[in-house]
């Protein structure tokens, strides 16, 4: 009688081996893919990376026309010196047709100062300044044309050039990141 | 496991090892006078065996460069010219393993495109097709890598372009790209993952490439005129009659191989690398190496699509224009396997090979003119050859008649006319 009965136990409803064998199993996977996320992690920005991200620049050198380019977490950061009629023009330019449109007073915090990431937004390449078709930057790689302040205009690249996080810590002196 | 394969040899030696582990008889079954192999097979099967000898070729030449270089950014460059300069014979093996890595492409294309031509990647050999499919992303991987490391100009810029590639992913692209880097941008992080990666894949690639060789016994070798073989009148000894054919084919290739390496060792190079590393400057003309331009003419020959801008297009499309190869047993309708017998098929293959032709010269111009214009062309083809072409050609085309069997057809010497192509 009583092997009969867990005859049936058996095959109509799960036991207390199937419940240990079940419960230890994906206790096992769960500890595994645990395991695994140190293996994945450890390829992300390490803590040194991540403690070099901002880099301090004296705009007092930069005459009108001018550029810098400065090394801000590996990649170069534009910070130009805008001419009159280069502010003109991008400003005259905030209605065009633009492919990310955006106004130009919203990529500067003072207009005579742009500050961009030199990386073209395509794949990665250092625009060339004074360039190209609107006088702003020109991707030598793919051939990506951004006016005078950054934004895309021609090309493959989807998006303007970035503007980075950047504060004046006095009239002369800016901290990115 | 326990048969008696002992009585086979009459060396003691052999015998006493072999009547403990059975290296011998087994080697005999993978190359040697035990595996019997179709008896057509022609030269254009050599090339299998080749691609072999460069993966033995470039893991040689890998570990002693590996006792000489140093992966960090500020030494890279110079660890490699103190190899160049200093290094005993330093010249001689890296320039075995630069240009042997080109020579390793040229190996496995032909044996790719052998394959195309004479349908071996067909029923029953698809998973035999895959693992080699397989072998040629990891190749892919490791010469990307690996060119990587000399930390030279189009080592850098061509590592930021196509770990970019990874940033057309939305929303998860940039994550992705920072994970790959390590940082904000190519550097320190990414050169030391990059060989430490570089010096297992090659490894991984010899595993494949044992379960490669694996598949390819199940059934054995495809043949010129694509049809199985019958029965022992069909077939001969891998040993002696492939080995010393393979052995010849080895000698020719080998010559071809010290052409590049003794008279030109650098043409297949790009002379912007000899100059180190600068994140700052991109060089003007930036190019992948040779074997990577039509997959690179691809990628910048998409335009917009609907909704998918072009950086995102042109990524898929890339990438689809290898994993289509994966469907292609199933795309390819026609139950005969070898181009010899499909007079249509024999005809869109060639074109396919010009359009591949045409796509390696247009990644290597800027994208711009008549460049651009050859680009788009041969990849709408590309992938019209294998989406529309390749099922269509299998209903409608009339087949020729096959041969009965490979020693009917290669002793009466009529079935197949001309041989064409067996001795290109």
């Amino acid at each position: 009688m009583a092997g009969t009965a867990t005859q049936k136990a058996g095959t109509t409803e799960p036991t207390r081996r199937d419940f240990i064998v079940v419960a230890a199993g994906a206790f096992g996977a769960v500890g595994a893919a645990a395991a695994l996320w140190p293996f994945i992690d450890q390829m992300n920005p390490s803590e040194d990376v991540l403690a070099l991200s901002s880099t301090e620049v004296d705009l007092s050198q930069i005459e009108v026309g001018q550029s810098l380019t400065v090394l801000w977490r590996g990649k170069p950061v534009f910070v130009r010196h805008r001419t009159k009629a280069e502010i003109e023009a991008a400003e005259k330019d905030d209605n065009a047709d633009l492919k990310d449109p955006q106004r130009d007073e919203d990529r500067v915090q003072k207009p005579e100062w742009l500050v961009l990431v030199g990386v073209c937004t395509h794949l990665g390449c250092v625009p060339l300044g004074e360039q190209g078709e609107y006088h702003g930057w020109f991707c030598p790689c793919h051939g990506s044309v951004y006016d005078t302040s950054g934004r895309i205009r021609k090309g493959p690249a989807p998006k303007n050039l970035a503007v980075p996080q950047y504060t004046f810590l006095t009239d002369t002196r800016i901290r990115i990141g | 496991m326990a048969n008696n394969t002992t009585g086979f040899y009459s060396n003691p030696i052999v015998k006493w090892i072999e009547y403990r582990l059975p290296i011998f008889s087994t080697l005999d079954h993978v190359v040697g006078s035990q595996y019997p192999a179709p008896k057509n097979l022609n030269y254009w099967w050599n090339f299998g065996s080749l691609a072999g000898l460069c993966l033995v070729i470039q893991i040689l030449t890998g570990i002693v460069l590996v006792m000489h270089y140093t992966p960090q950014t500020s030494l890279a460059f110079d660890s490699v010219e103190h190899i160049m300069r200093d290094v005993n014979y330093g010249w001689l093996l890296r320039y075995m393993h630069s240009n042997g890595a080109s020579m390793f492409f040229v190996a496995v294309y032909i044996h790719i495109f052998r394959g195309l031509y004479y349908g071996s990647y067909k029923a029953p050999r698809e998973l035999l097709w895959w693992l080699g499919l397989v072998i040629f992303l990891l190749m892919m991987a490791t010469a990307f890598m690996g060119y990587v490391l000399p930390w030279g100009q189009m080592s850098f810029w061509g590592a930021t372009v196509i770990t970019n590639l990874f940033s057309a992913i939305p929303v998860i692209g940039e994550p992705i790209v920072h994970w790959l880097w390590g940082g904000f941008a190519v550097d320190n992080p990414t050169l030391n993952r990059f060989f430490s990666l570089h010096y297992l894949l090659p490894f991984v690639i010899v595993g494949v490439v044992v379960l490669h060789v694996l598949a390819l016994h199940q059934h054995g070798s495809n043949n010129p005129l694509g049809i199985d073989t019958k029965g022992p009148q069909d077939k001969i000894p891998f040993h002696p009659y492939y080995t010393i054919k393979d052995l010849f084919g080895i000698g020719l290739f080998l010559l071809f191989f010290g052409y590049w390496l003794f008279y030109n060792p650098n043409g297949l190079g790009h002379p912007d690398n000899y100059i180190p590393a600068n994140p700052l400057v991109t060089p003007a003309h930036i190019v992948p190496e040779w074997y990577f331009l039509p997959f690179y003419a691809i990628l910048r020959s998409v335009p917009d699509i609907w909704f998918i801008e072009a950086k995102l297009a042109g990524v898929i499309a890339m990438f689809g224009s290898i994993l289509i190869l994966f469907v292609l047993p199933w795309l390819d309708t026609s139950k005969v396997r070898s181009a010899k017998f499909r007079p249509i098929y024999k005809q869109l293959f060639w074109v396919f090979v010009l359009a591949c032709i045409g796509l390696w010269y247009a990644g290597g111009q800027p994208p711009e003119g008549m460049a651009l214009v050859i680009g788009r062309v041969c990849t709408i083809y590309y992938f019209l050859h294998f989406l529309v072409l390749l099922p269509l050609v299998g209903w409608f085309e009339k087949p020729l008649k096959l041969p009965a069997s490979i020693s009917e057809a290669v002793l009466k010497g009529d079935a197949a006319p001309g041989a064409a192509g067996s001795k290109a």
